[in-house]
């Protein structure tokens, strides 16, 4: 299934795109697409470990199951406020 | 009324969330305001840039409102933030929380700023004097 990867802040800039699509399996965790994600643009190794996941505009753990058609956002540490 | 959320790129009303939660049963009224400072760690601010995931924020932002509502029962929450350029002095969000006694509202309008800080998908660079920054992101 092709997944939607959106970035913002410094995600983005790193990546220097808005959206990456990756082609995975059916059934994909989010563990196993950061790791897919990684191979695509290794540039985002160094903020990895800050960022967070949402999958479906929820934040996601490791483990959770990616379902067909969600959208994956890469969440650096926000700053609201 | 359930509670007014929501970000915008036009300059924010104190008013607006004041009056979304305003009601003859609500006794107690609190805001927040925060505003852009003119200096971080001394250095001169001169501006931020925020950006959003925008309906992931819109929605995590009712959620808080939501959590609020259910820890002080009988409270009512607005929060509007802010995108775009912004300099010293502009606000970037206003907060306001009823209820209908002083108590609940005080601990309901700190509660959603400080759950915001944690969990709404908004970011903002700061330029200063000396160069540009992601504000939280560290060195």
């Amino acid at each position: 299934m092709k997944v939607t990867i959106r970035f913002f802040a410094a995600a983005r800039e790193r990546a220097k795109c808005n959206t990456l699509e990756l082609e995975l399996p059916s059934g994909v965790r989010v563990c196993e697409l950061t790791v897919a994600l990684l191979a695509k643009l290794p540039e985002l190794g160094p903020l990895m470990p800050k960022l967070r996941i949402a999958v479906a505009e929820e934040f996601a753990g490791p483990d959770d199951v990616i379902p067909e058609g969600a959208e994956v956002a890469l969440i650096p540490p926000v700053a609201g406020g | 009324m359930s509670g007014l959320y929501r970000l915008q790129d036009t300059p924010l009303s104190l008013q607006e969330v004041v009056d979304a939660v305003s009601a003859h049963s609500q006794g107690g009224l609190v805001t927040f305001s925060g505003a852009i400072r003119d200096h971080s760690k001394g250095k001169r601010v001169t501006r931020l840039e925020y950006e959003a995931y925008g309906p992931m924020a819109q929605k995590k932002l009712a959620q808080i409102g939501a959590e609020a509502r259910e820890k002080w029962p009988g409270t009512q929450i607005a929060v509007v933030h802010r995108l775009g350029t912004l300099v010293p002095g502009d606000l970037a969000v206003v907060i306001a929380a009823s209820a209908p006694h002083r108590k609940d509202a005080f601990l309901a309008c700190e509660y959603v700023i400080d759950r915001l800080k944690q969990d709404v998908p908004i970011w903002k660079k700061e330029f200063a004097e000396d160069g540009e920054v992601w504000v939280g992101l560290g060195p």
